[in-house]
């Protein structure tokens, strides 16, 4: 059956295009569907909404993609956001709460301080990947516990919190207020208008969605553009290969866990401006899991040399439309877990089917 | 006239097992020199130390009668030696050009800043040296994996020519494929011959050392135990040199 169905798709131009970008029609399905079953799901504030919750879930993605067509594995990311958000967190609240610092320089210290401890985990694991022999999925499992373990000891358990409230309306803002007949402001409710009277407001285009696109287009262009992402795909699809093309392959391994784990920590960063408070990942949260899933269901296959950036974005939404739709449509919640397991299988099944595809 | 690639005394061990021992050879410019031997005779071993992935344990190489250091596959490359080895180290999950130009990709300016990969350099010049290699390949933006053996070989080999090799190191390079394709690539290693090119040919298979050879050397257990001009020599004599039964006679 599956070689009648590949013949079929090899003729038709618009089949092929379409069982390439199968995961992009389920989107548009989704869309369409729960436009019609649920009520305010097709709005810009439903999904403004969909787009700034998933930013976390998207930066994580991004950073596993890169890993994956490297054909490695990064399970440290969740814990290395919570390492990143607490550490950030905790450093703005003792400068903040000492007075003796400006909200934004004490912000300003805690994000760079962050950034950096971030970079380490993914320079730890990809040494011992790569000079050690030991598999990605070990290394990082191994950098899952520590990274966990050091956000719990700096943070005592406890969410940091007392951090400037700027950090919110920086992390939740919008470009644009507007108000039918009251006209219009930029990056904050007009001047003397109260936060009570924000739901009379139209507000358009999330901050964190601009801070999203930057990310992706710097993202995109290092994985398509340049040799760091050709070397990326070439090292996943033969390593020998591009040991024996000069390319210094340790050394481009370390370097893109490095990036795995600094997207982490750019995401631990986000995580505090979007709560504004610093939050350890909790064992349940998973982040990577549903990372490696959106991946895959974006078309990348675990055995590397295979991922867009744009599909595992893609891969991301399907599953937070998923989720918001399901919820709208007043579905009970536990579905959505049915829902992205099936996905995460169909994806695979169909890369199986049809490998001449992708 | 004299060896452009030349090996003296070159030794590899790997703990008390002698892989290769003293081991003196040399390859002349347009002359291809095939390299026989049992398995475990140090064939690859010997390879693998010209081509900087093993050091060696002793000896010199030497390039041009000058001694060239040879540590690192990168220093091999630099030199103008490149080897093809028996699995062509092609990444399949890349299309043509990109398997030419790995590891040596070309990139260009965007808006006079922003360092882009210059695909359409690549692709053209790409498609001059399979042109000049009388090679035919459909689409040069195809994936390797799409292509048949005999193309992959090709892609190997205009990979080697387009980079400026001037030592060519073939490691079983027809063992895996069909007959009209084992033609092709033997008609390939001719016309590299015509091109000027050193090429140091492995291969099990005594037809195709006898079609495109100049010289055989023949391996045992890590010696070197003949090194005959073929057209003074015969099929009966290099089986007896490699399996070592003239010791019994």
């Amino acid at each position: 059956m599956t070689s009648s169905l590949n013949q079929m798709i090899e003729e038709s131009r618009l089949l092929k295009v379409i069982a390439r970008n199968w995961a992009f029609c389920f989107l548009i399905s989704f869309i369409v569907l729960f436009s019609f079953t649920g009520r305010g799901f097709f709005s810009i504030v439903n999904f403004q909404n969909i787009i700034h919750l998933s930013v976390i879930a998207i930066l994580m993605a991004s950073a596993e993609t890169f890993v994956i067509i490297s054909g490695g594995i990064d399970l440290s990311i969740g814990f290395v956001m919570g390492l990143s958000s607490v550490t950030a967190g905790k450093i703005i609240q003792i400068m903040f709460n000492s007075g003796n610092f400006s909200p934004a320089f004490s912000i300003f210290i805690g994000v760079s301080i962050a950034l950096v401890v971030s970079i380490l985990p993914g320079l730890l694991s990809g040494i011992v990947i790569s000079k050690y022999r030991v598999p990605p999925f070990i290394a990082t499992l191994g950098m899952w516990g520590i990274t966990n373990g050091i956000a719990l000891k700096i943070c005592k358990g406890f969410p940091v919190a007392m951090l400037p409230d700027s950090l919110t309306k920086i992390g939740n803002g919008y470009i644009l207020y507007f108000k039918r007949g009251d006209g219009f402001s930029f990056f904050g409710l007009p001047y003397g208008v109260g936060n009570d009277k924000i739901r009379e407001y139209l507000r358009l285009i999330p901050n964190s969605f601009i801070f999203l696109i930057i990310i992706l287009l710097v993202l995109w262009h290092l994985l398509k553009n340049t040799k760091f992402g050709q070397h990326t795909y070439a090292i996943g699809g033969n390593e020998d290969a591009a040991v024996r093309s000069g390319i210094d392959v340790k050394k481009h391994i370390v370097k893109i866990y490095v990036l795995s784990s600094f997207i982490a920590g750019i995401a631990g960063v986000f995580n505090v401006f979007q709560t504004g408070i610093g939050n350890f990942t909790t064992f349940g949260a998973m982040y990577e899991l549903f990372a490696v899933a959106a991946v895959v269901i974006g078309g990348a296959s675990l055995m590397g040399g295979k991922g867009r950036l744009i599909a595992s974005v893609i891969g991301v939404f399907l599953i937070a439309v998923l989720e918001n739709g399901l919820l709208i449509s007043g579905i009970e919640p536990f579905y959505r877990y049915i829902a992205v397991g099936l996905l995460l299988i169909l994806a695979v099944v169909i890369d199986e089917l049809f490998p001449d595809l992708f | 006239m004299s060896y452009l690639l030349e090996t003296k005394d070159i030794t590899k061990r790997f703990g008390g097992l002698v892989a290769v021992d003293k081991m003196s050879f040399g390859v002349k410019e347009g002359e291809v020199v095939a390299i026989l031997g049992d398995n475990g005779a140090g064939k690859s071993t010997l390879i693998k130390m010209i081509s900087g992935v093993y050091p060696s344990d002793g000896g010199t190489i030497f390039y041009k009668g000058v001694e060239a250091k040879i540590h690192t596959p990168m220093d091999a490359l630099a030199v103008g030696i490149e080897t093809i080895y028996q699995d062509l180290a092609l990444a399949e999950n890349l299309n043509v050009y990109s398997n030419i130009f790995l590891g040596r990709e070309k990139t260009k300016k965007k808006f006079g800043f922003l360092p882009v990969l210059d695909h359409t350099y690549m692709h053209n010049e790409s498609v001059k040296v399979l042109e000049k290699l009388d090679i035919k390949i459909p689409s040069l933006k195809n994936n390797v994996r799409t292509l048949s053996g005999g193309q992959r070989q090709a892609v190997a080999i205009s990979k080697s020519i387009y980079w400026n090799a001037k030592v060519l190191i073939m490691d079983e390079p027809t063992a895996s494929l069909g007959v009209a394709q084992q033609k092709q690539v033997l008609d390939l290693v001719n016309s590299l011959k015509d091109h000027g090119l050193a090429i140091i040919l492995i291969s099990h298979q005594m037809r195709d050392v006898f079609e495109v050879a100049d010289r055989i050397i023949v391996m045992r257990r890590g010696e070197k135990v003949g090194d005959l001009i073929k057209k003074e020599t015969t099929t009966e004599e290099i089986v007896n040199l490699i399996v070592g039964s003239e010791l019994v006679n």
